[in-house]
């Protein structure tokens, strides 16, 4: 038995303890918002927070997770900066690739609440979204920045 | 007039061998509830259309939900004839039945950019069928000329001010006959069409609630994926079942045709089945097959004589009279659909009936494979279709409704298939590569006179719709080419169809994303030839007033065409006009000294006739701007030893964020009926970026995807 503590609530799965996270999560415990796409840690689709930090989950065995905090999209609050900035911008058009480019951009902000164009290149330019909808990502990570620094101030 | 069928011609007839039968081709409105008597509420005048008592309007939706924004504008276009209040207007997904075929095709299918352009009287009939039953349903019960009373936002409005609402009336509506011409609204009295709305399905998207076909799980359900050849026509010589059923949550390993199903209780168990498997494999049938002795082929292909599939004029004349001819190859590459989402169907094969649950563009064609497949008829195969993660024209290809119902029938369990990643590469429908061989004649004033155009290329056509490849011409693989809104007096094009073991299938924008990007780029190399300016050649060559010209100019005067641009920086222009609606694209590009490119900004103009939902059509403007760029840059499936060796998308780049430019969608009306938009904004992209670079650089790039070495070599 493997206990992982996700999105605040503690879990026992009985797996290999070799299982990438990213099939303990969507078949063991059915968070299929998590999304396998490529296996290989390349597209960041898979993406979830361990601790805060985004993590391809396709890429860790669930025995390295350990007693940390998981956080899936469903963790975000519905009213979170990046949900309500997704919204507002009309970001998804599959919207598959977005839960764990939701998840990415929060750990993004957490280290570089006020980020300048090129920052968000940087940051998401290990991810990948097939319809397009790149414009608006970055329309909507700039405005949970700012949803955010009025919260925080 | 051209002697050849449109893609829209043809797939109109090809439906009927599609469907196995002659099907009724109106879907007639019907009204179902004064069969059912009064007390059944909801109203329901139609199989679209539903209203209940408590004011909620629920639209059913046969097209499948890829993210193209259809489930938001198709209730649109039915809630503004309505007169409905939209707060109240709920989408649903509805099963494959007969009253969702496409009227046109007479099959349930997601493509073409179909989803509103054939249904565009159909679906405002319903809406004003439906207000028209509750005007007068309001009428009578005021006793009242119907005439006198107005609906508005869901309610039916007295001239002294007092109203019923939609749900008071359902009773009274719902007893009513469904108007055979109820009257459609002038454009000017829409409130809905052509207004700012929110996308119906993206809360959900956003919250991670949304169920794709991979989310999706039944009771008792096992998951199985599948090893196949790796090489074309290889057959597995041997496997080791043992050690694949000792994989902890293996259930079963079952040999198919030409493949291994491993089904377990969870997916990752089934992957290690599969692992464990250890398959030799035959060496196939095309062991040299690679990406070299490919474009031999192709090249030699392009030597031969093709069929011809136009010919009007005299071309030889023609070139023997010209003042100059310019000739010139062009070469694009297989791709990969690439949609995020790998493929995979679930399916429970029981006796008398059989349910798919899939995220399919398909309806009607996995019907009719499970029927075929389960001997059932087809009113006990029901497919349910999920929301799709993209999904580019490969989820109408059957595979894995087929591997599905054969694993149910063999597990006696729900199953579902998922492909991994490198399973979905592999076995991809491709793009077909393309490569053509055009040569142009110009007369003394610079203008086209004669065209002749050799296109070597595999038929999709052959394998999906055979009836309409006639004598050796695919109509889908020379689209694009043959009604070129350019008008050449003397015009040849010839097709030579390639005969390979690659699959090839349908890719958003079908031929027009390769033809267009051969036609476009010519295009300017002739101008280039005659000196002229790169629209106003256009402009000479095209109808005035049609909409590639009107096009033309709007947006040359909208992005300021002609205005001087600093060293090293170009602009390039293309236009096409394809299902049913006209696009162009303005690329602005800048070469630095190493030659790397930038793409500074891309301007999109979209004539779609009547812009039902236009924050939807700006997105799929800029989602076609981007997959166009990420093909003209990046994309290319690779092949070696008789196999697919592009295996994932570190092999496979799809455009980044960093390389993403300003983009500005700009929407150009003319009023007609709706047209098409996810497929039109493709296909302009790579030709106006070739042009761009051409213009910066004074070098022209001929192959996809660009070999940007080309440009520090000067």
């Amino acid at each position: 038995m493997i206990t992982l503590q996700i999105n605040g609530i503690k879990k026992q799965v009985d797996v290999d303890s070799e299982t990438p996270l990213l099939w303990v999560l969507r078949d063991n415990l059915g968070i299929t918002s998590v999304k396998y796409t490529c296996g290989i840690a390349e597209c960041g689709i898979c993406t979830v927070l361990i601790d805060g930090e985004a993590v391809r989950s396709c890429a860790i065995p669930v025995k390295d997770v350990g007693a940390s905090e998981v956080t899936t999209v469903e963790g975000l609050t519905e009213n979170h900066p990046v949900k309500v900035a997704w919204i507002e911008k009309q970001v998804p058009q599959c919207g598959y690739c977005q839960p764990g480019i939701m998840l990415q951009t929060v750990d993004f902000l957490s280290r570089q609440p006020d980020p300048t164009d090129e920052q968000i290149d940087d940051a998401m330019d290990d991810v990948i979204c097939r319809c397009g909808s790149h414009p608006r990502l970055k329309n909507a990570i700039k405005m949970a920045a700012e949803i955010s620094s009025k919260q925080g101030g | 007039m051209h002697a050849y069928m449109t893609r829209r011609t043809f797939l109109a007839k090809s439906s009927l061998v599609i469907a196995g039968t002659v099907l009724s081709s109106r879907i007639e409105l019907f009204n179902a509830t004064p069969v059912q008597a009064a007390a059944h509420t909801p109203f329901k005048p139609h199989a679209f259309l539903e209203i209940g008592a408590d004011e909620t309007i629920t639209v059913w939706v046969g097209q499948t939900n890829l993210g193209q924004g259809s489930h938001t504008g198709i209730p649109m276009v039915i809630a503004d004839e309505l007169d409905a209040d939209w707060k109240t207007v709920q989408v649903k997904m509805a099963p494959a039945a007969e009253p969702f075929k496409d009227p046109v095709w007479h099959v349930q299918t997601t493509g073409g950019s179909t989803s509103i352009r054939h249904r565009w009287d159909m679906l405002r009939q319903v809406g004003a069928a439906a207000r028209q039953m509750l005007v007068e349903a309001a009428a009578e019960q005021w006793q009242m000329p119907a005439q006198k009373c107005t609906a508005k936002e869901g309610k039916v409005f007295h001239p002294d001010g007092s109203s019923l609402s939609y749900g008071q009336l359902t009773v009274a509506a719902g007893k009513r006959a469904v108007p055979d011409n109820p009257t459609l609204k002038a454009p000017q009295d829409y409130t809905i069409i052509g207004t700012p709305r929110e996308r119906v399905d993206i809360p959900d998207k956003v919250m991670g609630k949304t169920v794709y076909g991979i989310d999706f799980s039944i009771d008792n359900m096992g998951v199985a994926v599948l090893a196949r050849p790796p090489y074309y026509g290889a057959t597995p010589e041997s496997h080791d079942a043992d050690a694949a059923m000792a994989v902890k949550g293996v259930v079963k390993v079952v040999e198919l045709d030409n493949s291994i199903g491993v089904c377990a209780e969870t997916t990752y168990a089934a992957m290690q089945g599969r692992e464990a498997l250890n398959i030799t494999w035959s060496k196939g049938s095309h062991p040299e097959l690679n990406d070299e002795t490919l474009d031999a082929q192709y090249q030699e292909h392009l030597t031969k004589p093709g069929a011809v599939a136009q010919n009007e004029g005299d071309v030889e004349t023609a070139f023997a009279a010209a003042g100059q001819t310019v000739a010139q190859s062009y070469k694009l590459p297989y791709l990969s659909h690439a949609q995020v989402e790998p493929i995979n169907c679930t399916a429970h094969v029981e006796k008398d009936r059989c349910r798919i649950w899939a995220p399919t563009q398909g309806q009607t064609v996995f019907q009719m494979t499970a029927a075929k497949l389960t001997g059932l008829p087809m009113d006990k195969v029901e497919v349910m279709t999920l929301p799709a993660g993209g999904g580019f024209g490969l989820r109408a290809e059957h595979d894995p409704v087929v591997e599905s119902v054969l694993l149910s029938k063999a597990l006696g369990r729900p199953v579902k298939v998922i492909w991994s990643r490198e399973d979905d590469f592999a076995n991809d429908y491709f793009r077909p590569a393309n490569h053509s061989r055009i040569e142009a004649g110009l007369d003394n004033s610079g203008k086209v006179v004669a065209w002749s155009h050799k296109l070597a290329v595999p038929s999709v056509m052959t394998r999906l719709m055979p009836q309409f490849v006639k004598e050796g011409v695919d109509p889908d693989a020379v689209s694009g080419v043959l009604d070129m809104a350019y008008s050449v007096p003397n015009k040849r094009v010839e097709y030579v169809m390639m005969d390979l073991p690659i699959r090839v299938g349908f890719w958003r924008s079908v031929g027009y994303s390769s033809n267009v990007f051969i036609v476009e780029s010519f295009m300017d190399e002739l101008a280039q030839a005659a000196g002229a300016d790169p629209v106003q050649f256009r402009l000479d060559h095209l109808e005035k007033g049609s909409r590639p010209y009107n096009i033309l100019v709007q947006l040359a005067e909208r992005t300021g065409w002609g205005d001087p641009l600093p060293e090293g920086r170009g602009r390039g222009i293309a236009v096409t006009t394809c299902f049913e609606s006209t696009a162009a694209h303005v690329a602005e590009v800048s070469v630095g000294p190493d030659g790397k490119i930038k793409v500074d900004k891309m301007h999109c103009g979209i004539n779609c006739g009547t812009a039902v939902y236009p924050d939807g059509i700006r997105a799929q403007a800029e989602a076609g701007v981007i997959m166009g760029m990420s093909v003209a840059f990046h994309e290319r499936v690779r092949f070696k030893d008789g196999g697919v060796y592009t295996a994932n998308y570190d092999e496979y780049q799809i455009l980044r964020m960093s390389e993403v430019p300003e983009i500005e969608v700009h929407i150009l009306e003319d009023g007609m009926k709706a047209g098409g938009i996810g497929e039109p904004v493709v296909p302009s992209v790579a030709p106006s970026i070739a042009n761009a670079i051409f213009a910066a650089t004074g070098v022209r790039l001929r192959e996809l995807p660009f070999d940007t070495n080309k440009l520090s070599e000067g």
